[in-house]
C-alpha cells in the first residue's frame, strides 16, 4: 500500500496522449509499431497466397491476424493502454467493439439463416404474381 | 507514516486501489476534446462496421458477374497498404515534432504524409476507373455495390484526411503551435491512425479473403 501512495495523481490521458516519455523513446515507440505493422501485413499477403498451409485454415489465419494488426495500431500508434489513466478511452472502445460485433455477427448470423431456410429465387418469382 | 496519510485521505481513495486523487478537478480541454473525438471515431467504425456486414452478406451475390479474386490485384493491394502504413508513422513523427514545437520536422512528417495519401488515393482511383471502364461498375451486380461502398468510403475518408491535413498545415504555418492548433492537431493524427485501422480490416476482409475465395 504504501508503495503505490507514491504514484502520481490519477489523472486521466487523452486517447493518443502518452505518458511523459523522451522524444527518442516516443519515436521508438512509432518504430516499433510500425516494424510489428508492417511484418502483420507481410504475413497476412504470404498466407493469403500460399499452398504451404492447409487452406481451410486461411481464414482464420487472415482474420486473426488482422486482430492482430489493429490491436498493433491501437496500442502503438494510438496509445490506448490499460493503465488506470486510460480507463475512459478503453470502456468507450469496449462499447463500440460490442456495436461492432453485435452488427456484423448478428447480420452475418441471420441473413446466413435467412438464405438457409427461403426457396430457391425461381421458386419465389412465380408467388409474386 | 504512509498509514497516517492514506487514512487521512481515505475519502479520496474509496475503493483502495493506491490512487489518491487530491480532487483533480475537471478534466483539462485537451483530453475533453481528444475523448470527444475519440467517441466520435468510435461511432465511424461502427458505421463501417454496417459496411462491411453488408459486404459479407453479398460478396457472393455475384449477378453473374465477375468474382472478387477475377478483379482483384494483390499487387496494388499491397502498395496501398505499404502507403498507408508508412503515412500513419510519419504521422506519428509530424504529432511528436508538434508537441516539440519543431516546425521543420513537422512540415517534413506532414508532407510525407499527405504524399503517402495521395499515392495511395491515386492507385484507388485508378483501380475504380479500370473497373468501371470494363464494365464492372457499382451497378453491375450487389456484390460489385457492397464492395464499391465499403472501399469508397474508406476512399472518401482519406480524401477529407488529405484536406484536413493541408489545413493543419496552413493553420500551424498562419497561427503557430498555439494550444487550440495542437488540439486539432491530435483529433487529425487519431482520424489519421483510425483509418489505418479501418484499412487493415478492408486489406484483411475484402481483398485476401475475397481474393482467395
Amino acid at each position: 500500500m504504501s508503495d503505490q501512495t507514491h504514484m502520481p495523481a490519477g489523472h486521466d490521458l487523452a486517447p493518443g496522449d502518452e505518458e511523459q516519455h523522451s522524444v527518442g523513446a516516443r519515436i521508438l515507440g512509432y518504430v516499433v509499431g510500425l516494424a510489428l505493422a508492417l511484418l502483420l501485413t507481410a504475413t497476412s499477403f504470404f498466407i493469403a497466397g500460399t499452398d504451404l498451409v492447409w487452406q481451410p485454415s486461411i481464414p482464420v489465419a487472415l482474420i486473426v491476424l488482422a486482430i492482430a494488426q489493429m490491436g498493433v495500431h491501437l496500442v502503438f500508434f494510438l496509445h490506448i493502454t490499460t493503465g488506470p489513466d486510460n480507463t475512459n478511452n478503453v470502456l468507450a472502445l469496449a462499447f463500440g467493439l460490442l456495436v461492432v460485433f453485435l452488427v456484423v455477427g448478428g447480420t452475418v448470423w441471420i441473413m446466413a439463416h435467412l438464405n438457409a431456410n427461403m426457396p430457391p429465387m425461381d421458386q419465389i418469382m412465380p408467388m409474386r404474381r | 507514516m504512509a498509514m497516517t496519510t492514506t487514512a487521512g485521505r481515505a475519502h479520496a481513495d474509496p475503493h483502495h486501489i493506491g490512487l489518491v486523487i487530491e480532487h483533480p478537478g475537471p478534466a483539462s480541454k485537451r483530453i475533453v476534446t481528444a475523448y470527444g473525438f475519440w467517441v466520435f471515431l468510435l461511432s465511424d467504425i461502427v458505421m463501417f462496421s454496417c459496411f462491411f456486414a453488408a459486404y459479407a452478406v453479398l460478396a457472393g451475390q455475384t449477378a453473374g458477374g465477375p468474382k472478387g479474386s477475377e478483379i482483384f490485384e494483390p499487387r496494388n493491394v499491397a502498395i496501398e497498404t505499404v502507403c498507408l502504413l508508412l503515412s500513419s508513422f510519419t504521422c506519428g513523427m509530424a504529432s511528436i515534432a508538434a508537441d516539440v514545437r519543431n516546425r521543420f520536422w513537422f512540415y517534413l512528417g506532414m508532407a510525407v504524409t499527405c504524399g503517402l495519401g495521395v499515392v495511395f488515393l491515386i492507385i484507388e482511383f485508378r483501380e475504380f476507373a479500370d473497373l468501371v471502364s470494363r464494365g464492372y461498375g457499382p451497378s453491375r451486380s450487389a456484390f460489385l455495390t457492397a464492395f464499391f461502398s465499403l472501399v469508397g468510403c474508406h476512399g472518401l475518408h482519406v480524401s477529407a484526411g488529405v484536406l484536413w491535413l493541408l489545413t493543419m498545415v496552413a493553420q500551424v504555418f498562419a497561427k503557430g503551435f498555439r494550444a487550440d492548433i495542437l488540439r486539432r492537431m491530435m483529433c487529425f493524427a487519431l482520424f489519421w491512425h483510425a483509418l489505418d485501422i479501418i484499412w487493415v480490416a478492408v486489406f484483411s476482409v475484402v481483398y485476401l479473403l475475397g481474393s482467395g475465395a
